[in-house]
């Protein structure tokens, strides 16, 4: 049985290498191509390192006991002492996580703010702003700037902040471009922010990460980030092939289903606009009326 | 006429279903046909149903919690065998989230909750030296309570359809105009009922050691297990009233038209998330203290040793008790509260890993110069060690909140939480249910099979999860009922389903293991086959209806009254014996249930006479106790003798 306890433990350890040989620049998370999505990546390997850490001294102080101590191992009749505890030994099992708690609780704080914030890098450009609202079970992709709406697909220009603002026309979703950066929700009442950016062209997978019924498990997107000529000559070209979005096909396109791609000049904000109430703002203006402006749209 | 009786069918029949409904049907004629033909509904009737012994109310959890360990079981092979292969059409999108609702539901609130519920019930009173709880008619009706409720939430599956909008149902999802059976009345009315049950029991074993300890025993000399019970039916008090409130407001909505969460008129949906969070957190809590508190039982034991640093253990449970009401917002990180809340949630959830590091370390110590035997109890301790310790590792990862980003809602979070239930709270159940099965039944179950079921169980958990955490960094989202092949996760999920296959077998071991043991083991044991160290193994084997002949005296005793006694010659019984008194059976908390079941169920279809009727015989059996004086009974001094004697005469203790 001894000989199986530490088979285990070995086992489990290699399944622990295994998860961090894995974790080699395949997986989509360990894989960023934009600031945000590297500080998760680099919090991640630092939490995976550290970790395993913490599991290798349990796992070493477990088996060091199991092999000692074994009653086989010990005259018929040893009788175990009785033993309280010790002072230092109780500091010591209390201080060392907390010093690891209070390291991780700095870097915790500081991505918190960074991920929050413009990415790093891009901080001197204005973000482009593109509204990505959820409907059962589509995303709609709306460029005020460029006064272009998408359905179920997002061109980026790279090397560009990017503000999504998120919000939904049902049930609770949450927008994620795992290479980009983790995720935000999008809710019906309110509109939510979420700051990234990409460094360089190429294909990312992007979805609904949060259970929104039926067809989430299609809610998904392809967003394709290319360089700045490129972006215009595509908002050029949509103005100049694409049919101009109306509140008919608006509200056909809100019906529960699945869509292909889709791409319209204009935007749905002009005819629906966005909530009014801002999750992210400080100033806390939300006032009764603006509530009944929004419920009555 | 037509329009009523439509009201109840399935709103997505499957041949699944209907095999599953004409099973059910046929299991409950064949039930009924038994008990008839021997004659057992008397029994039932006095010896069961009627029952206030917290032995044998302990023992209808234990049942109940194990019925509902094979649904939940069931439901997680079709979700596993659906995700198997990618593309795969074994189960549609409606039909998976029906499942992955049930599973959720099923495996915490009706298995893992009457599981621990079950230890409460026969434990405590025997480890604090009592002969019964404080208030045993109320605990019946907590039994009964969440046996309806129970029964309430399976028969969605037949009758009206199930709850498909996730264990947690978040609103708006689970509103009228996203969920549109009756599956979510369901959800709300039963987890209403039972989540009563549960508020009552918690106020009964709160009540039951503050107030019912045996003399001598102050606060400090509970065993540990009682110290778990006592904090989390605390938790219990605290956080179930707010669960009360949302699934009454959930309710409102969905049967009254009110606009709570609803995404108009002022409703706000994330107002479902908070409050269902600031239960379910806590709720986590109530479930793993327990089973810390039995872990410490069982590690004294097979190390033959006393608990390392026992006020430490103590202490820590209390810090996580109270942190656990200050984490909620760590499930949904997500929600755009900006990066000051995310900080501060993501500084008390990490924190929480310093007092379950402490009991980590305790345990560990506990085996210091020990004499360790390997037990199937101990087996299942020592396995949770190693896997617990994974779980709580990748808990501070996902307490980091801007990594969280991308783990929230994946495949990383399903690993992660299975990581701590699995191997805290099941193994802690299983491994509990070896460890007192003598004490209940009168046999030992098969240590061969006990231990090979182990490592099944085991190998399997980690098959089954360890894979999820890779799929999950490389983005596969939970509760989605398929993928594609181009993702690449094929073959992780394949991976998967065979590691849940291999704990289908593994349970499946255990009941063969029940059968084999039933059959084979010797029923000439002692009341002591463990040598174990407390109170509640001083009791005869099986424990007659009265506990103890004579109430125990701790004034020289320690957290190990037991092993006092046996090791150090300490004398816990002193004086002789007297009257017993002892409270009388009723039926009056049954045929309540059986009215609020009535009630709950004529609600889900908004049939108001009928839950009016129901209503009403709630408030009239409620009269009819009032109004009743009773005065229990007692057990003559020369009859207890007698029972004792009994037991000197059968060789057991």
């Amino acid at each position: 049985m001894k000989v199986n306890m530490k088979g285990t433990l070995l086992s489990l350890m290699g399944l622990g290498a295994v998860l961090l040989a894995g974790c080699n620049d395949k997986l989509a998370v360990l894989d960023p191509k934009g600031p945000q999505a590297q500080r998760q990546a680099d919090d991640t390997i630092l939490l995976i390192t550290l970790m395993s850490g913490i599991v290798l001294v349990v796992f070493a102080m477990l088996v060091f006991m199991l092999i000692k101590y074994r009653a086989s191992k010990q005259s018929p009749d040893y009788e175990p002492p009785h033993i309280e505890g010790h002072w230092l030994v109780e500091t010591i099992m209390i201080g060392i996580p907390v010093i690891i708690v209070i390291f991780l609780s700095f870097v915790s704080v500081k991505s918190n703010y960074i991920v929050e914030s413009i990415p790093q890098g891009y901080e001197d450009q204005e973000p482009l702003v593109i509204y990505a609202s959820s409907s059962d079970w589509k995303w709609h992709f709306s460029y005020p700037e460029q006064d272009i709406e998408t359905v179920n697909y997002l061109y980026i220009p790279a090397n560009r902040p990017i503000e999504f603002r998120l919000y939904s026309f049902g049930s609770i979703t949450s927008f994620w471009i795992p290479q980009l950066g983790g995720q935000k929700y999008a809710m019906s009442d309110m509109v939510t922010t979420l700051n990234l950016a990409a460094d360089a062209p190429g294909e990312f997978m992007g979805r609904n990460a949060n259970f929104s019924g039926r067809g989430s498990a299609e809610n998904t997107f392809v967003t394709t980030s290319m360089t700045n000529a490129k972006f215009d000559e595509w908002v050029e070209e949509v103005h100049a092939t694409a049919d101009p979005i109306t509140e008919e096909k608006f509200e056909k396109m809100l019906e529960p289903g699945h869509l292909g791609r889709e791409t319209y000049t204009g935007t749905h904000l002009e005819f629906s606009p966005a909530p009014h109430h801002d999750h992210d703002s400080s100033e806390e203006d939300s006032s009764v009326e603006e509530h009944e402006e929004h419920s009555t749209k | 006429m037509k329009e009523f009786f439509a009201q109840f069918a399935i709103p997505h029949p499957s041949l699944l279903i209907y095999i599953a409904m004409a099973s059910m049907i046929i299991g409950g004629i064949a039930l009924v046909a038994i008990v008839t033909y021997f004659k057992l509904w008397g029994y039932l009737w006095r010896e069961w149903i009627t029952t206030v012994d917290h032995k044998k109310i302990g023992i209808m959890y234990l049942l109940t919690a194990l019925l509902m360990l094979f649904r939940g079981g069931v439901d997680a092979m079709m979700l596993r065998m659906q995700l198997a292969v990618p593309d795969n059409s074994f189960l549609d999108a409606q039909h998976y989230n029906e499942v992955f609702t049930t599973h959720g539901v099923v495996m915490i609130l009706f298995m893992a909750m009457p599981f621990i519920t079950f230890f409460f019930n026969y434990l405590v009173p025997l480890q604090i030296g009592a002969r019964d709880v404080a208030f045993p008619r109320l605990n019946a009706i907590s039994f009964w309570l969440f046996f309806m409720g129970m029964g309430l939430f399976n028969l969605s599956f037949v009758i009206g359809g199930s709850p498909d909008a996730g264990w947690t149902s978040y609103f708006p999802l689970a509103s009228n105009e996203f969920s549109t059976s009756v599956g979510t009345n369901y959800y709300m009315i039963s987890l209403q009922i039972a989540g009563l049950g549960t508020l009552i029991t918690g106020i009964n074993f709160i009540t039951t050691i503050m107030k019912m300890r045996a003399p001598g025993m102050t606060l400090f000399k509970m065993p540990m297990f009682t110290w778990s019970a006592l904090i989390a039916n605390l938790i219990i008090v605290f956080a179930f009233p707010v669960l009360t409130v949302a699934l009454a407001m959930g309710t409102l909505d969905r049967l009254f038209g009110t606009q709570f969460f609803t995404m108009d008129n002022g409703g706000m949906d994330m107002l479902w998330a908070n409050l269902f969070w600031v239960w379910g957190h806590p709720e986590v809590y109530i479930l793993i203290l327990p089973a810390f508190g039995l872990f410490s039982e069982i590690i004294t034991t097979f190390a033959r040793r006393n608990l390392y640093g026992y006020n430490s253990m103590v202490w820590s449970m209390l810090m996580i008790s109270v942190f656990s009401f200050a984490v909620w917002t760590h499930h949904f990180f997500t929600m755009g509260q900006g990066a000051l809340t995310n900080s501060i949630f993501s500084i008390t959830t990490m924190a929480i890993a310093i007092p379950t590091g402490v009991k980590i370390f305790n345990w560990i110590l506990t085996l210091y110069k020990g004499k360790i035997v390997i037990t199937t109890p101990m087996l299942y301790a020592l396995h949770f060690l190693p896997l617990f310790t994974l779980g709580g590792v990748t808990g501070v990862m996902l307490a980091m909140s801007a990594a969280d980003y991308q783990y929230h809602n994946t495949m990383f979070l399903v690993a992660h939480f299975h990581n701590v239930i699995i191997p805290g709270v099941v193994y802690a159940m299983l491994g509990g249910l070896t460890f007192y099965w003598p004490k209940m039944f009168g046999f030992m179950l098969n240590e061969k099979i006990g231990k090979a079921t182990v490592w099944v169980m085991s190998t399997g958990f980690l098959l089954a999860f360890m894979p999820m955490y890779i799929t999950g960094l490389d983005g596969q989202a939970r509760r989605m009922y398929t993928y594609s092949e181009s993702t690449g996760f094929s073959l992780l999920n394949m991976v998967s389903f065979i590691g849940a296959g291999l704990m289908t077998v593994s349970f499946l071991m255990l009941v063969w293991n029940i059968w084999y043991s039933f059959k084979n083991s010797s029923r000439d044991i002692s009341s002591d086959p463990w040598d174990a160290r407390g109170l509640e193994w001083a009791t005869h084997t099986p424990v007659p209806v009265y506990n103890f002949a004579i109430v125990p005296n701790l004034e020289k005793g320690s957290p190990e009254a037991f092993w006092d006694a046996k090791k150090n010659g300490v004398e816990l019984f002193k004086g002789k014996i007297e009257d017993i008194h002892m409270p009388n059976n009723s039926g009056q908390p049954f045929i309540m249930s059986i009215f609020f079941f009535i009630a709950g169920f004529a609600m889900v279809f908004s049939m108001w006479p009928m839950a009016i009727f129901g209503l009403i015989g709630v408030l009239a059996t409620m009269a009819v106790r009032s109004l009743e004086d009773d005065h229990g009974y007692h057990i003559h001094a020369h009859e207890v003798e007698e029972t004792e004697k009994s037991y000197d005469k059968g060789g057991a203790k």
